[in-house]
């Protein structure tokens, strides 16, 4: 059934397209953000409703409205004199023979004078979002719409993505979300950073104030939780299948130089972390934090000129990390390499911060882990292509409060950046998740594949996320309207076109059954269970 | 099909036509038909005058009881006076067609004139074409508005929905006065019953 809404009677490509609403559609039905088919004289175009407006044919009659309660004037007049416009947004032609072959097209053109719009067709929409099938994962719905949104997941790992929104719109419903769709419908595996423990074994539902099933729980034999803080997880009824300890030998200063503004160091201190592990070694730090002999520091003091106040700014920024209870002078694992078997097996890893929720925790253990996790797999990948052995599995690194990885200030030195720009080169990409994306460095921003992004208030980080997207200012009205809870606008490469969608429905029974229906094979799940075999 | 007169006058734009009983003409924006084509036209005014152009009638009743007193006891008035009412071609059938704009010949003298029927009046009044010609007249004795109005409202009265066909004509109408709101104001409040 198509729904017709009215001609288009002027526009253009770059400002959007006019279209006066016919008498018999109400414009109090329209959403902004809702799909509608043009169909123009060679070519249907798919577009977006991006601004609704009233109009009238006579100033006259808004300077004299008719009596309110004068039903007939009023009825005679809707749809007349005055009357509703829509702008819509022209995003893609779809089929016509071009577009039926390679998929729908983004347009290049606009339809012709009066041409006929209505609100599209599941079919339409179906065509240019796809269904569900190997490849594709249901991510929710269009909002106000039966549709299914399906988004190429093997496409989507191919780069570097971000989910962004004010906190509590739904972020970690829509990571988990999306991590299930990872799980189930793409090669890559997935290494999350979970500082609030909401991905490993349960989450909460906020409002709600229950719990959650996270992924451990649906997935048993495809997600390993890794822990810090061991005692909390078992609090929480999560069995940690290892506990991360972290020695002292494993930091390097690149770490520190991350942590800069949390640790409140100055930049000579910095510096000379720098000149220190030079000089001292991997063993640096114990070395640092047991120099007591006033001596024997102004003797190094000296050396490598270091002042004496920089240097006593360094070792209490160091004291700092030492007293982090997972910090360990010589640790017993080796907590990359069980990272990386696991990952190996096609494992996913969850690690839980558990009650180390501070800032500095979680960029240190995320940076160091993940920089030498990156180290592996670029070394692996140089010798896939030199060898011609197996590249290692594609790796999703999920990091939450991206913007103090990815700040302009850092995102040079971490390894989060050099991720994020080197992109899919050596098969390791990030899932960011943020809630002040204008704190992240625009380069990066600009090299995140797909976005999406709950409700934004903050006009900066709209404009950040925005940035560079074509029909920005039209976006940035569906975006702004957005619902406070679960509603999010995706676009970027994944998409052929951005949409806001109300993200499916998880928490109940049912919505468990959904996921789980949709996991591999059975195949499949023998060979998981093989893997565990290997692990007993 | 109920005779209302014969035409006595005609033009293109118009015809006059006497009644054949004194005051007996259709009221005003009733849709009448005419002629061999046929033509259709709308009442847009009536008059009741002297037979004789230069003698008007004089006042009589002051002895009288009642107004039908007056004719009962001079019953030659009535032979005295003619009523007669005049007519705006607005279209006309040709073969199956109807057409809703002017005729391409008037209708001759002494064609008779007729009241249309319901179905009739349903038919022609299945489009809005007529509109532009009684709205654009400025040669009527009265205010084209208000004869449009009455000419509407007449026609609500055989539909099966008069408030629907009411608030579609109004459509019509802000369509056709967009750019004078204060008249259309003025038509659409005479349209309401």
């Amino acid at each position: 059934m198509t729904k017709h809404l009215g001609i288009v009677i002027s526009g253009s490509l770059t400002g959007g397209i006019d279209v006066k609403l016919d008498v018999a559609a109400s414009i109090e039905d329209m959403a902004v953000g809702r799909y509608v088919t043009i169909e123009g004289k060679k070519h249907r175009f798919f577009g977006m409703i991006t601004d609704i407006s009233l109009n009238v044919t006579d100033e006259e009659i808004a300077k004299n409205p008719p009596e309110a309660d004068d039903q007939f004037i009023t009825e005679v007049l809707s749809g007349t004199a005055t009357y509703g416009t829509l702008h819509v947004l022209p995003m893609l032609t779809i089929g016509d023979a071009e577009s039926i072959i390679a998929g729908p097209q983004p347009v290049k053109t606009v339809p012709s004078h009066f041409s006929n719009v209505s609100l599209s067709t599941d079919a339409d929409i179906e065509s240019v979002f796809g269904g569900e099938d190997k490849e594709r994962y249901w991510i929710g719905n269009p909002l106000d719409m039966e549709t299914k949104l399906c988004l190429n997941l093997e496409e989507f790992v191919k780069r570097s993505n971000g989910i962004f929104g004010k906190s509590g719109t739904g972020k970690t419903f829509l990571t988990r979300i999306l991590l299930i769709g990872m799980l189930q419908k793409s090669k890559a595996v997935n290494l999350v950073f979970d500082m609030h423990n909401e991905y490993g074994w349960a989450g909460t539902s906020e409002g709600r104030g229950r719990q959650v099933k996270a992924l451990k729980q649906l997935f048993p034999a495809r997600v390993a939780v890794f822990t810090l803080d061991e005692k909390n997880s078992r609090l929480r009824g999560a069995s940690p299948d290892v506990v991360v300890r972290i020695g002292y030998t494993e930091i390097k200063p690149e770490d520190i130089s991350l942590l800069r503004e949390t640790l409140n160091l100055t930049e000579q201190s910095v510096e000379a972390a720098y000149s220190l592990y030079r000089r001292l070694g991997a063993n640096w730090i114990l070395n640092i934090v047991n120099l007591t002999d006033s001596e024997e520091i102004d003797r190094l003091m000296r050396e490598l000129s270091i002042h004496e106040a920089t240097f006593q700014n360094l070792r209490r920024g160091l004291n700092t990390i030492r007293r982090l209870p997972f910090i360990e002078p010589e640790s017993k694992t080796n907590a990359v390499e069980e990272i990386l078997s696991y990952l190996d097996h096609g494992v996913n890893v969850v690690l839980e911060f558990g009650r180390y929720r501070d800032i500095t925790a979680y960029i240190l253990v995320a940076n160091l882990l993940s920089r030498r996790i990156y180290e592996k797999y670029q070394e692996r990948t140089e010798r896939a292509m030199g060898e011609g052995a197996a590249a290692p599995t594609p790796l999703v690194i999920t990091i939450e409060e991206a913007h103090k990885f990815l700040s302009p200030e850092v995102a040079k030195e971490t390894i989060f950046g050099t991720i994020a720009r080197e992109m899919r080169k050596y098969n390791v990409t990030l899932l960011v998740i943020d809630q002040r994306p204008s704190g992240i460095d625009e380069e990066i921003m600009s090299q995140l594949g797909t976005k999406i992004t709950c409700l934004l208030d903050n006009e900066r980080d709209i404009d950040s996320v925005l940035a560079g997207v074509s029909g920005k200012n039209e976006l940035k009205s569906v975006l702004a309207r957005l619902a406070a809870k679960q509603q999010a606008l995706i676009f970027g490469h994944a998409v052929p076109m951005p949409v806001a969608f109300a993200p499916r429905e998880y928490g109940s029974s049912t919505s468990y059954k959904d996921f789980m229906s949709e996991s591999p094979t059975a195949k499949k799940m023998e060979t998981d269970k093989d893997i565990e075999k290997l692990w007993e | 099909m109920e005779r209302a007169g014969e035409v006595i006058q005609a033009c293109t734009t118009d015809f006059v036509a006497q009644c054949y009983e004194l005051y007996q003409t259709p009221s005003l924006g009733t849709l009448v038909r005419a002629g061999e084509l046929p033509v259709y036209g709308i009442v847009y005014s009536a008059e009741t005058t002297s037979i004789e152009p230069g003698r008007r009638p004089i006042a009589r009743g002051k002895d009288e009881a009642s107004e039908e007193d007056i004719y009962r006891t001079s019953p030659q008035l009535m032979r005295l006076m003619r009523s007669e009412f005049s007519v705006l071609a607005a279209g006309y059938r040709q073969g199956d067609k109807l057409h809703r704009y002017l005729p391409p010949q008037p209708v001759q003298v002494h064609a008779f004139v007729y009241i249309s029927p319901p179905e009739e009046v349903k038919e022609f009044a299945a489009s809005f074409d007529f509109l532009p010609l009684l709205l654009n007249n400025s040669r009527f004795p009265v205010d084209s508005g208000e004869l449009t109005a009455a000419a509407l409202r007449q026609m609500s009265r055989v539909q099966d929905d008069p408030h629907a066909f009411l608030v579609a004509a109004g459509k019509e109408l802000a369509q056709l006065l967009r750019g004078d709101y204060v008249r259309l104001r003025t038509v659409l409040g005479r349209l309401k019953e």
